[in-house]
């Protein structure tokens, strides 16, 4: 037998998982509204698609913007030939304005410093290529999303160390936190080169304040750290008190020496609903890691293809401010309709003005404050319940009992039909006097076989993965090779 | 403990840090130069024409043709959910429909002398990311894979840079035409294990850049001979294997192992993508085709770093899913392949240039080592900078390539028009002629 590579053979995929579970459920019985009213609902899948009928009636209307109709096909030839790892001129000067429009066009972005990726996967992979050597680490606030384990560490050697943030405030990251991480770090002799934030969070929903942006590039500068800004969810703030980004703290005077300490990644994926169309962006601050990141990027260039139709579509800025507040509406209006009902029957989730998912308060519905009974109830979710949503534990949160449910990629019927499963079975769960009747929870066998999907039904990601580490009781994530 | 080497202010990977990325070699300076001073047919006739890019755009009519006829279906179809639908999937395995037009394709340039099945391709973005991913999973940080030299100078980034893995070479030269022999899979075998280098496989390019020439049979079965004897991998870069100027004479080892029932085969892997044969590089399409289950699933895992839009995806499979339009293109763009080849190797034996007898490829192997002052890399690269700023051609010596004979260059053709190509054949014609005259000068004095 013909052996194959440490990094091919060890977990670092992280689909070994049992949370794959979930996954697996919806995907031998997923819900449709006519062929299959009980199957399984997607709720663990954080995807954008509310506003497509704007983007498609903007495709529809611009044919120049597809080098496949006749009106843009004289195009065909210089697009298709064009291989510079710089990127479109058009491209990313359009990325670059639609950046600026998604902050209120408080801050300016140099198309020169956009760097393109195999989407924000690529991009967080390359950074951490760029920025730190096998075994040294990130700290990475908790809870987190999960596909970060796999992006940031299977083939990069790097770890990721959490920095704890609790309930008790809502999930805030406090200075004294990020300070601990960083002194167990030390203790343990791991060399932390950066800190990851995702603003605004996944799967919190929330977005960071001033004095916390402040204080975390305080912490990164006087260690010379560097500090990665997660931003990919910054199109789908909804409400007060509106987004703030890096990028305005690091116009500030007390912050622009330290500049080249900051780097963003974007994406298209979730602001714009675009996630198979991998359109990734590194923006830094520094030249060397825009440099060495625009070399890296060789390996996940965009389809000009696909940057072309994207330059088109971003440079249209009225169709851009229309798209925006109209996402922005509607994103709304489906959370209030979500958390309304979801506290008709008692849920709380966290207060949140953005993304595309809440995160809700099950606490109450478990046997006892545990992993296991969080798991155990997510099982009985699955199961019983039909609906895929996300357990904490899989975000590395560090208290049982919080779950993410996502609600913007699914029809008005669709949510409806998972509010009232939810509510029966909340109704039915907390019903004193009622012998509960523990069904034995189907642990279906883990194989991710080669057999055809049906890819016409549903989509599936494999992105929302979680570690296979249990680690319940220690913050502190061991190394792994 | 170590000392602590200095580094710049803010401290980067030693992967960045490092210079294995590759562009500080004269394949790329040669680019550096055309681009401050691109030749023009109307605005810069005295520009340096480009020649070190192997690129294919001898048949694009062909491609721009089938899209106006077929705008709909490259288009999202006639569905009004086709956009969104389209936009949203991001499934590592890939649209089956693209999966299945990719595979009938690579059939269909084998003659049908090799079937590939749907569920084994992997799709990546560019076979750069492909070398490099299989890189990652076939080889540990420290081992190595063995490559036949000449090479294309990009595997030096593709597979070494991030991945932490080497490349020993295995040495051909021009006494056999550069053939790859087992001798010398042997000593580079030896070579590797006598410093405690552990080799992990073997990569070979077939059709072969820079040489343009396909590997034999007898010469892939002596290949998969010495792997599975050593118990290591086979990477079959096949990326040009739909550039040879004739359908018989490429063999790919897809069709070698069909014809032994697939016996040991769970150790060879193809890369194949659509930038060279197809002439769509802007658009990163690439695949990995492997006969190893847990290598696919692995790759697939992987590809999440590099996945094709799926925009691409859906125009490709439309496309290469068009029996009619794939077969009347691998006929044709083979056609005018050949005859820009022959035009070029005519036009450089009447300068007296030879060139290795070649049969696919978008470029030729061109030996200029008679006109070398020693027989030596430098001179080569002395040689080099003459035909870059006197000539004004950008084309990439053989030193860039790993190749151990000096004096050999790879000239691209099929990058350019044919006016243009004539316009460089006059500069070369010229050159010689001066060359000549040089010689027979009276006043010649030594240098």
């Amino acid at each position: 037998m013909v052996l194959l590579s440490k990094i091919a053979t060890n977990n670092g995929h992280g689909e070994n998982s049992s949370y794959f579970d979930g996954w697996k459920a919806y995907e031998i019985d997923p819900y449709h509204p006519t062929k299959n009213s009980h199957g399984v609902i997607q709720m663990g899948l954080a995807e954008n698609q509310l506003c497509f009928d704007l983007i498609q009636e903007w495709v529809e209307n611009n044919p120049k913007a597809s080098i496949c109709t006749p009106q843009g096909s004289n195009g065909f030839n210089d697009i298709a030939v064009y291989q510079d790892y710089h990127g479109l001129p058009e491209f990313r000067n359009s990325v670059a304005r639609f950046m600026e429009k998604v902050r209120g066009n408080k801050v300016r972005f140099n198309p020169d410093r956009i760097v393109m990726s195999g989407g924000a996967t690529g991009a967080h992979e390359t950074l951490a290529f760029c920025l730190a050597d096998p075994g040294e680490a990130f700290l990475v606030p908790t809870p987190y999303y999960p596909g970060y384990d796999r992006d940031l560490r299977w083939r990069t050697g790097i770890q990721l160390l959490p920095v704890v943030c609790e309930s008790s405030n809502d999930f805030k990251i406090t200075r004294e936190a990020l300070e601990d991480a960083y002194e167990k770090a030390r203790e343990a002799n791991i060399k932390v080169k950066g800190l990851i934030l995702n603003n605004p969070s996944n799967p919190l929903g929330t977005v960071l304040d001033r004095t916390t942006l402040r204080d975390a590039m305080s912490f990164i500068s006087e260690r010379n750290i560097h500090l990665i800004c997660d931003e990919i969810y910054s199109a789908t703030v909804f409400n007060e008190p509106g987004f703030i980004s890096i990028a305005e703290i690091a116009e500030e005077s007390a912050y622009r020496k330290h500049r080249d300490l900051i780097h963003i990644v974007y994406s298209l994926s979730k602001d714009l609903g675009f996630p198979g169309f991998r359109v990734g962006i590194i923006y830094s601050y520094n030249d060397a890691v825009v440099n060495c990141a625009r070399k890296m990027s060789s390996f996940g260039l965009v389809s000009t293809q696909t940057q072309h139709l994207i330059a088109s579509m971003l440079s249209d800025d009225i169709f851009v401010e229309k798209f925006l507040d109209e996402s922005a509406k509607r994103l709304a209006e489906r959370h209030s309709l979500f958390t309304q009902g979801l506290a008709k029957v008692g849920i709380k989730s966290l207060k949140a003005n953005a993304g595309l998912f809440c995160w809700i308060d099950l606490k109450r519905l478990l046997k006892e404050p545990t992993f296991e009974a969080e798991k155990e109830l997510w099982h009985l979710i699955i199961d019983e319940v039909k609906l895929n949503v996300s357990p904490g534990a899989s975000f590395h949160c560090s208290e049982p009992g919080w779950f993410r449910v996502c609600f913007a990629n699914m029809d008005d019927e669709t949510m409806k039909i998972a509010l009232s499963r939810i509510h029966k079975f909340v109704i039915q769960k907390t019903r004193p006097d009622q012998p509960t009747t523990r069904k034995q929870c189907k642990r279906s066998k883990l194989e991710i076989s080669l057999s055809s999907r049906r890819l016409d039904e549903f989509i599936m990601t494999p992105r929302m993965l979680s570690s296979p580490h249990s680690h319940m009781t220690s913050p502190l994530v061991r190394a792994r090779n | 403990m170590a000392i602590e080497i200095e580094k710049p202010a803010v401290g980067l990977s030693k992967v960045a840090v490092s210079d294995t990325h590759g562009e500080y070699s004269p394949y790329f300076a040669g680019w550096k130069a055309y681009d401050e001073n691109p030749y023009d047919e109307l605005w810069n006739s005295s520009g340096v024409i480009q020649m070190g890019l192997a690129e294919n755009q001898v048949s694009f009519d062909l491609l721009e043709q089938y899209l106006e006829k077929h705008s709909e279906a490259t288009n999202w179809g006639n569905r009004t959910s086709g956009f969104r639908d389209n936009a949203l999937f991001q499934d590592y395995h890939g649209l089956q429909s693209f999966r299945k037009a990719m595979a009938s394709f690579m059939e269909q340039i084998r003659g049908g002398r090799a079937k590939f099945n749907p569920d084994r391709i992997v799709i990546t973005a560019g076979a750069t990311a492909a070398n490099e991913l299989l890189t990652f999973i076939l080889a540990d940080p420290g081992d190595a894979l063995l490559i036949p030299t000449p090479y294309y100078p990009g595997f030096d980034r593709d597979l070494r840079w991030r991945t932490g893995v080497k490349i020993v070479p295995v040495h051909c030269d021009s006494s056999n035409n550069f053939e790859i022999t087992p001798q010398a899979l042997d000593a580079a075998y030896n070579e590797a294990e006598s410093h405690n280098i552990k080799v992990k496989g073997v990569l070979i390019t077939n059709p072969s850049n820079p040489l343009g020439a396909t590997i034999k049979r007898s010469t892939l079965e002596e290949i998969l001979e010495f792997v599975t004897r050593k118990n290591i991998h086979l990477v079959s870069d096949e990326i040009y294997s739909g550039s040879t100027f004739s359908g018989e004479e490429f063999v790919s080892v897809a069709e070698v192992l069909e014809a032994r029932d697939y016996k040991e085969s769970d150790r060879v892997h193809i890369v194949y993508s659509l930038s060279k044969d197809l002439g769509l590089p802007g658009f990163r399409v690439g695949t990995i085709y492997s006969y190893n289950d847990k290598v696919v699933t692995t790759a697939r895992r992987m590809s999440s770093f590099t996945l094709i839009s799926s925009q691409t995806q859906q125009l490709l499979a439309s496309m290469l899913s068009d029996r009619t339009f794939t077969e009347n293109y691998i006929k044709t763009n083979r056609e005018r392949l050949k005859k820009r080849h022959q035009m070029i190797i005519d036009g450089l034996k009447n300068s007296g240039i030879e060139c290795l007898k070649g049969n696919a490829g978008l470029f030729c192997w061109m030996n200029l080592s008679p006109l070398l002052e020693e027989p030596t890399k430098e001179s080569e690269l002395t040689l080099w900078k003459s035909m870059l700023h006197e000539v004004k051609l950008n084309i990439s010596p053989g030193s860039s390539c790993h190749c151990s004979d000096p004096g050999w260059f790879r000239v691209c053709f099929a990058n350019m028009s044919e006016q243009t190509l004539q316009v460089a054949l006059t500069r070369i014609h010229n050159f010689m002629d001066r060359r000549k005259a040089m010689k027979s000068s009276p006043d010649f004095s030594s240098y």
